[in-house]
């Protein structure tokens, strides 16, 4: 149990190390960015004598190094700073955000994860047969499509023609079940497009790959089942690869929904940092960054706990 | 001229000066405007408007306004002094009655009676302060340069106020309808949320995501607003804002390009409406950079201008033609009379020959940021190359448009919002001291003729001195404006009250006040 845990602490100390770096980066990168939040706050109008009096306003007369300084002390405090664009502190703009992104992204896992892990391991179990061939088509064609593609067709036919859902999601306060199911219904459905049909191809080639290991071979041997074979012997030990496919393919529903946020208007952290890119609103856009950076760290974190704690090699220990 | 305070029938068609009505007739009307005849406004019901911008930027401050939904809301939730008609001339609002003095000094009367949302009642140091804020470079006004003009903005007894402007502008109540200078409250520095005095109280506001205005009952204009609630979003995307239109999510969108128009066309529950405005995208040939300083260069470039390819092929025919000069024909001062520069590469080859030029490799840059200027820099490569001029299109992102492109080449496209008034959009444009002097064009007769204009009290003479700096415009500076772009919004049928005003589209971006929703 000890090493486990040494493993783990090790691991969060990477990962912290990893955050300061990323902070840093994404702080030299987004100083690379033509023009700052003074000149696109002032657009088209903008004349030297009204930008050089917001840049004063804003802070941004100060050099690199001290910003940065200033920006990551605050970070550790719990203070990530104003919104340039807006004034608003950014947490409480991340924090009328990223609610929302959690939910579209639990619910998108809630329904792609087991879709998906039953797609693999029947296609695992049956591999070479029609099962194992239809899915395969069916998840190819799924990752083949642009998901911009999917909600538009989607939208179209829902909304437009048969006026089942709405086109945008907005969603209330305290949705109803019924609220909850047409606000969520697309989105959810465009975001499990593309992840399902990645998690389960990686279900699948983790699941074979065990299931052609010698010690599969005897449990066959020895009259196991076919079920029990899979689940029973070589699951448990597949479970590391396939946690860290699921990681990775959970870590784009925060970022990489900007699409879906787009299409149907659905108000997330994605859209929000996207808005700090065009407005150059520094603050809002490290915040963002770091969040990502952090979820997409704890992910992969808790797939390497699964993995270590699944190992059935060290449970002997 | 001291103006009356006119009845609500009355407000739309009266106009600001006397000498102005002759003019009414030559204006273009734009399909589908819907004031003339007014059925009786239902009360009540709920609207959802999308337009096309929002995002975190979004901000209750009228000083801050730079984008569509910015103007909407603040329309929404304040009033001006004044405000605009469907020909853009000003009409009296939170200002009862406005007199001058030489066009210098002008005192306003204010309404009496009026409340603000919170209930404190409409002060002259409410006015004093939401205008003077303006020249506080503190405050990031988008008006700062035009708010120089007041010199001194004073309380004149506990009704009116008295504004001394540093020289002569008949235009001041024009001014003042602009979304910018809407009145907030005396001292007012936080904008989380707003206190005003416009037709819907602020219920809530989240930057990017929405903003809901609910009906003041305690309006200042008797029987308005008529709609319980408005919800106002942003879809950036055309073709989902089209959707979310069509499929009844939203009620009102802006922003449709022309190529959509036909699916919206196509329902039978929803229309189109087309606004001919003053908005353009424009060639600017710098006046302090070779060759683009040629003034044979510039003419054969604005003969190289297939006005009406461009009028048709890219904007399905939602443009209208223009001839090199700023001033639409929906502008009571914009002149007629100018004979229309056609599209003539055998008059371009002569300029090019006699400046020299022919041959040259010349870059010119153009961004989706100006509205079809892609397009059009092809067209004029294409129409350039049969002379044997060759321009390359330097196509950059929008992002960073402004501040790292435009006026920074030497040929190069821009582009230039609606403005309520003439003497704004030569002021802010073609001054040779003008802020945004986009090509760097100096002609001191102009800046003559745009003073003279300014401060002259006679119509007649001030149309004009209009027309000879159009004229001026036309022939010399260094800006070729091949359309003027029609603003096009789609609405659901059961939208009533609805028109146009070219200041912008959703009505000027002030239908908040006149839109009902039929039951």
């Amino acid at each position: 149990m000890n090493t486990i845990l040494f493993l783990v602490a090790r691991r969060i100390g990477v990962a912290a190390l990893t955050l300061l770096l990323v902070s840093a980066v994404v702080f030299a990168i987004t100083s690379l960015l033509p023009g700052d939040a003074a000149e696109e706050a002032l657009g088209q109008g903008a004349t030297p004598e009204t930008v050089a009096a917001l840049r004063v306003q804003l802070g941004l007369d100060q050099p690199g190094h001290i910003r940065y300084a200033r920006w990551l002390t605050g970070l550790v405090s719990g203070d990530p700073g104003q919104s340039l664009a807006n004034h608003l502190p950014v947490s409480e703009l991340i924090a009328s955000r990223l609610p929302k992104s959690m939910v579209l992204a639990g619910t998108t896992a809630a329904v792609s994860v087991p879709l998906a892990l039953l797609l693999g391991i029947l296609s695992a179990m049956f591999r070479g047969g029609r099962v194992d061939r239809i899915v395969n088509l069916f998840t190819l064609a799924m990752v083949a499509v642009p998901e911009f593609l999917v909600a538009t067709l989607a939208v179209l036919l829902f909304a437009v023609k048969l006026h089942w859902l709405s086109a945008l999601s907005s969603p209330p306060d305290n949705p109803t079940l019924a609220q909850f199911l047409r606000v969520y219904a697309m989105p959810v459905m465009t975001l499990s497009f593309v992840i399902v049909a990645q998690m389960a191809r990686m279900t699948r080639a983790a699941l074979i790959d065990q299931l052609e290991q010698t010690y599969v071979e005897m449990a066959i041997l020895k009259g196991a089942g076919p079920t029990r074979v899979v689940l029973r012997h070589a699951l448990p030990n597949a479970i590391g690869p396939i946690a860290n496919a699921i990681a990775l393919s959970l870590s784009y529903l925060l970022g990489g929904a900007i699409i879906v946020e787009t299409i149907f208007n659905y108000p997330g952290i994605a859209s929000l940092m996207v808005d700090a890119v065009t407005s150059r609103d520094m603050p809002l856009l490290q915040a963002s960054a770091m969040i990502f950076c952090a979820v997409y760290l704890s992910l992969v974190l808790i797939a390497d706990v699964c993995a270590i704690v699944s190992n059935p090699k060290l449970k002997g220990h | 001229m001291p103006l009356s305070d006119p009845n609500r029938r009355q407000v739309l068609r009266t106009l600001l000066g006397a000498g102005l009505m002759a003019t009414a007739g030559g204006i273009l009307v734009a399909p589908g405007q819907a004031f003339a005849q007014l059925p009786v406004p239902r009360k009540g019901g709920r609207i959802r408007v999308a337009s096309v911008s929002s995002s975190t930027a979004d901000t209750l401050d009228p000083a801050k306004a730079s984008l569509s939904t910015d103007y909407v809301r603040h329309y929404m939730i304040y009033s001006g002094l004044t405000q605009y008609d469907q020909q853009l001339n000003a009409q009296l609002a939170l200002a009862e009655e406005i007199s001058n003095s030489g066009r210098t000094l002008w005192t306003i009367k204010l309404r009496k009676g009026v409340e603000f949302h919170d209930g404190k009642p409409l002060t002259p140091a409410d006015v004093v302060y939401s205008l003077l804020r303006h020249k506080n470079p503190a405050t990031g006004s988008k008006m700062k340069t035009i708010a120089e003009q007041f010199e001194e903005v004073r309380a004149s007894g506990p009704h009116e106020i008295q504004i001394r402007l540093t020289s002569a502008n008949a235009d001041l109540p024009a001014l003042l309808a602009a979304s910018h200078f809407l009145i907030i409250k005396d001292g007012t520095s936080d904008f989380r949320s707003a206190i005003g005095t416009g037709p819907y109280k602020c219920k809530e506001f989240s930057p990017g995501v929405r903003t809901v205005g609910v009906r003041n009952e305690n309006y200042w204009k008797p029987g308005k607003p008529y709609l319980d609630e408005i919800e106002l979003i942003g879809i950036a995307d055309e073709s989902s804002r089209v959707n979310a239109l069509l499929s009844g999510d939203v009620h009102l969108i802006n922003a449709v390009s022309p190529h959509s128009t036909k699916r919206i066309r196509a329902s039978s529950t929803h229309a189109v409406l087309e606004t001919q405005s003053g908005l353009y995208s424009d060639l600017i040939m710098r006046q302090d950079a070779a060759p683009t300083n040629n003034p044979d260069f510039v003419l054969a470039m604005k003969y190289l201008l297939d006005r009406e390819l461009i009028r048709k092929a890219l904007f399905r025919g939602y443009a209208v033609v223009a001839n090199d000069q700023p001033i639409p024909p929906s502008n009571r001062y914009h002149l007629a009379g100018l004979p229309q520069r056609p599209y003539d590469p055998e008059r371009a080859r002569f300029h090019l020959n006699k400046a020299g030029l022919l041959g040259i490799r010349l870059p010119v840059y153009a961004s989706p940021a100006a509205t079809g200027s892609v397009d059009m820099a092809s067209l004029l490569q294409e129409a350039a190359a049969k002379i044997g001029l060759k321009l390359a299109v330097n196509r950059v992102p929008a992002d960073g448009y402004w501040s790292r492109h435009w006026m920074k080449h030497p040929l190069g496209f821009g582009n230039w919002n609606p403005r309520p008034t003439a003497d704004l959009l030569f002021s802010l444009v073609f001054k040779s001291d003008a802020p945004w002097n986009v090509s760097g064009w100096k002609n001191p007769q102009f800046d003559q003729l745009l003073l003279a204009a300014r401060g002259e009290a006679d119509e007649a003479k001030r149309k004009q001195l209009y027309g000879d700096m159009q004229v001026l415009v036309h022939e010399k500076c260094g800006v070729g404006i091949p359309v003027f772009i029609s603003l096009i919004d789609g609405y659901d049928k059961r939208i009533k009250g609805y028109g146009s005003i070219p200041l912008g589209g959703l009505m000027g971006y002030s239908f908040a006040d006149n839109v009902w929703l039929e039951a």
